[in-house]
Formats: C-alpha cells, structure tokens, sequence
C-alpha cells in the first residue's frame, strides 16, 4: 500500500532514505521510479546520486550544499507535483533465452518439483511481462516480480561455485539473471546470450528500474547467432515503449 | 609517462579515486579510497587535484621501482616507508630519481596507506572513475589489484620541485580502539530497546572478515525486536548492517547497492577514514550523535582540507 505521507529515514549525515509505501507492490515501485525520475530533471543541487529499489528511494546528498530539511521540502514537492505524463514511459525488453540442456541444467528439477513437463515450465515462465522492481546485488542483476507461483522452486541446498554469465535462474518465488559469472544456489532453466551489462556503455545497464522484460524462447543456433551478433555490436535489442 | 614498475604488489594495492558516482542505480558500488582524508591530503602534498588516482596499499606494504624522476607522497597507515634504504616521511612530498626502490617495511599502526604520484594515476575511466572495484573487475588496472611487472603510468611529463609537508596538528593517530560516531535509522525501529542499548554499551572487535566492503564485527549480539529481515532497499556509506546474528557489520566503499537485513544505524562521514583504518583484532565503540551535530563536524572537516589546501599552496 503507498503511504499518505512519504516517510523520511536516516541513511547518515549524506544520504536519506524516502520510503513511500509497505510493500512489494507494482503501484509503489512506479513512485520510487517517478520520484527517482522528476529528481533527476529537476538537477536538485547538492543532489549526488539516487538508489530506486522496492518501495523507497535512497537519495546521496551533500549536506554542505544542500540541508536534509530543504531537501525533504523538495521531496515532497516533486512527490505532489510530478505528474506522469512528463516522464518517460517505461520501456518492455525482449531477453532471448534458450531453456534446458547445459543452458538450463535446473529446468528438469525445476519440472518435477512443479509436477510440470519441462515445455510446461518454459511455457509459464516465458508467458509474463516481468517488472524489474530494482537493480542489486551485482553491477546490472534484476529483482524481477511476476513470476507465477506454478513454477516457485527452492534454492539449491549447495550452491553452484560458478554459473556462467546470463543464466537464467528461479529462487523460491522469485527469477532474475545473472549478468556476470557469480557463484550461486538459484535453479538455472536457461541462459541469454545477450549481455545485460557493459561497463563502457552508457548507461551500462540495458535494465533500468522501473521497466519490464519478458523471456523469448530460443533454439541453441539462434543462441549462437546472437551471442555472435552481440560480440560484433550488430545486435539490435528487441524493446519498445509501454503505457 | 612511466613512473614506477611494481616489483612486489603486497597483499592488496589498488588504484583508487574518490569514488565513482551515479552508478549505484545499475547495482554498481562507488569503490573509491576508503580514507579520503588520506587519499586527499597525499594528492595535495604533490600538486595534484584532491581526487587524482593514486595507490591504496593494504597492511604489508608493496615495492616499486621509480622508472623516471617523480615525486610521492606516502600518506595513511605508517607501514615504515623506504626510498632504497633509507627511512621515507609520510605526510610531505618526497623526490624519488629513476632507478630508486620505494618500500614498506611493517606495518606500524593504521591498515591502508596512500601513494599519490605528481600527475595522478593514468588509467582508462570506467563509469567515470579510476577506481577498482575487484568484485566485478571494474576500474583501475583491468578491474584487479597489481600485479608484479605492472607498470604504473602517471599523467605528467614535469614535475615541479615545489615540496610539501602537511602541518603535524593535522596528522592523525591511529589507535587501536576508536568510538565511530553514529546516526540511528533507518531501521533503528527494528530493535529492542536492550538491542540499541548493547550496542551504545559495548565494545567490539574487527574481525579477520575486514576489507573493503565492510567490517563484521565480533561481541555482544544487538537484538532484533522481530527478525533481521526487510524489504530490500539502498545501503548507504557507513551503514551498520545487523543481520539475524546480531554481530554488526560497517559497510564501505565496495559494499553492495542494496540489501535486506536491517540497519540500525549510520556511522558519520568525518569518521569513516577512521574504521578504514582499523584492522582485525581492534576495538570499535559506537556513540549516537545528532544529524545536526554530524554536519557540524563535516563542516569543520571540510573547512580544515581549505585550510589545508591554502596552507600548502601558501
């Protein structure tokens, strides 16, 4: 539920913490991304950098030129007066998967857990429009809501020592992607060729806070196709603008 | 220009700036000096910008070879600093002529030392910043530590003779139990009131899991009023992180993005170089101070580095 009034707390002497509801809800999220949003075309100064994730917005300041009142003065301002057709609409990105076999050495397990053949699996999770709730844990890696419950599957008891770039993984109710080689205890069902990550782009994240994907099943030769096109810079991501 | 050829890297230099900004949105840590007084002071005493890229050397020190005259500054931990054989001051500039062997001999108090180098550290930016963020391989020298038969470029041809010392009133004293100023939140309303209590009322000690991420502390476990469990969210500088164990954690420069166990409370930015120099085995207090008093004490800091600065181009 989104709060009447956005609740201030403390990150220290340089940074503050705007929470503006009490849980893990779509509604709340896109006002930490329009907040996230009309902060930054205001150019507030003194306004360092700002952290979106599930329900608030962790702003870094300069206290020396800019003080905590004045900025929860200005908070609350662009809370009241943002409206969201001045703000960009959210994007929807393609990610090609392909599932199962060395790509997915998890999808089997993940199958027989859910009582579901593996096509049933790829099928469900390839079927959603996924939110990305927040970027973490990694340069580039996706908090993802929407995945269906039909396919919820416990962490692995031991983790992986190492699971390749772009995997496609589920933990519990949740699935994400890894956007470097990590270790890890999520059931892998698949990998994307495409590199969610570049250090040298700009910005480096093709996954931004704020907008969704979906999964597109894809055959090994398409895989290799486009891990190719990737490594070239010839590959166009599949996105498009949403309401 | 090259300056110096690593000859002995130690347990952990990097290449470090003040940090890399803007970029926690895409879950990427701002790295940077751990002690920025340090880091700041050391640029200044050579000539350079207050942020250049310079070396941050971990506990044992590291050996370089001086490839071309230049001049350094060796500032932070006293890790008994040699030019060949003969004893380095830290805290000024100091010449150093092609062919000389920079040194550290033990580690005398403090946990990181800084070499700034006339001209600043040339490495390629990544996001806009010099700094090594080892974890993803970011920054720096390819995104690692150095390695022997590195060679450390810097961005000069000349360098001024000018030398610099910084006035001893601003050299700090390393100590091996320090009081690290904190402000509650934001998840303070997760504790007991006995937790908040402990953790105001006891002493802890660094323990061997102390790097650049953060420091977990050992000692009397902070109690949580329901779990240590929260939706996550962002994780400033400084946060002190208790998760279901109840040991603190001081989470710094490379910690990550986002979290969720909860933090009780956020150490002030004048103290941070202060846990950064701490190692395992020291002793840390936590006192509750006011977000009023904190910028206070940022300001005086700040005014201090102005004096400083005008002290040094006097």
């Amino acid at each position: 539920m989104i709060y009447k009034e956005p609740r201030f707390l403390s990150g220290g002497d340089c940074a503050i913490f705007v929470e503006l509801g009490d849980s893990i809800d779509p509604d709340v999220n896109q006002r930490v991304r329009n907040l996230k949003m009309s902060l930054e075309k205001a150019e507030v100064p003194g306004v360092v950098e700002s952290v979106p994730t599930y329900r608030s917005l962790l702003i870094y300041f300069t206290p020396l030129q800019i003080n905590a009142a004045k900025l929860r003065q200005t908070v609350c301002h662009l809370l009241q007066s943002t409206t969201v057709a001045e703000l960009p609409k959210r994007k929807l990105i393609e990610i090609p998967a392909t599932y199962g076999g060395d790509f997915g050495p998890d999808l089997e397990l993940v199958a027989r857990h859910n009582n579901l053949s593996a096509a049933e699996v790829v099928r469900i999770h390839g079927n959603v429009r996924y939110l990305i709730y927040m970027l973490g844990f990694m340069p580039g890696f996706p908090y993802l809501g929407g995945m269906s419950p039909e396919i919820a599957t416990p962490r692995k008891t031991t983790p992986r020592l190492k699971i390749p770039a772009g995997s496609v993984g589920i933990a519990g109710n949740q699935t994400g992607i890894y956007p470097a080689e990590s270790p890890g205890g999520w059931q892998i069902i698949g990998r994307t060729p495409l590199e969610l990550f570049h250090p040298n782009q700009e910005p480096p994240s093709i996954l931004q806070a704020g907008d969704y994907l979906s999964f597109v099943s894809i055959t090994p030769e398409e895989f290799a196709r486009i891990k190719e096109a990737v490594r070239n810079g010839t590959y166009r991501l599949n996105e498009r603008l949403i309401d | 220009m090259e300056v110096f050829e690593v000859i002995q890297p130690g347990p952990l230099t990097t290449v470090q700036d003040l940090g890399r900004f803007g970029y926690q949105q895409y879950g990427v840590p701002t790295s940077g000096a751990l002690d920025n007084y340090a880091f700041r002071i050391g640029n200044l005493l050579v000539g350079n910008d207050e942020g250049a890229a310079s070396l941050e050397i971990t506990l044992f020190g590291c050996q370089l070879r001086a490839l071309q005259d230049t001049k350094v500054a060796v500032t932070g931990a006293d890790m008994a600093a040699r030019i060949n054989d003969e004893p380095a001051s830290s805290w000024e500039s100091q010449p150093v002529k092609s062919g000389d062997v920079l040194s550290f001999l033990r580690l005398n108090s403090g946990c990181r030392a800084y070499l700034a180098i006339a001209g600043g550290i040339d490495v390629t930016p990544v996001m806009k910043s010099a700094s090594t963020y080892t974890k993803a391989g970011i920054g720096g020298f390819g995104g690692r530590p150095l390695r022997q038969g590195d060679i450390v470029k810097a961005r000069v041809d000349a360098v001024s003779a000018a030398e610099a010392r910084l006035p001893v009133k601003y050299i700090p004293v390393y100590k091996n139990q320090i009081t690290l100023r904190v402000i509650l939140g934001p998840q303070d309303d997760c504790f007991t009131e006995k937790g908040i209590y402990t953790l105001f009322n006891s002493e802890y000690i660094v323990s061997a899991q102390a790097d650049r991420m953060g420091y977990r502390l050992e000692g009397p476990p902070v109690q949580h009023r329901d779990g240590a469990d929260i939706i996550s969210d962002g994780i400033p500088l400084g946060a002190v992180q208790v998760p279901g164990d109840g040991l603190p954690i001081i989470l710094l420069a490379d910690r990550q993005t986002t979290g969720g166990y909860t933090k009780i409370a956020t150490v002030i930015s004048v103290d941070i170089p202060r846990i950064a120099q701490a190692k395992p085995g020291d002793r840390v207090k936590f006192q509750r101070v006011t977000e009023g008093q904190a910028v206070a004490l940022l300001r005086k800091y700040e005014q201090q580095m102005e004096a400083i600065k005008s002290n040094l181009h006097a």
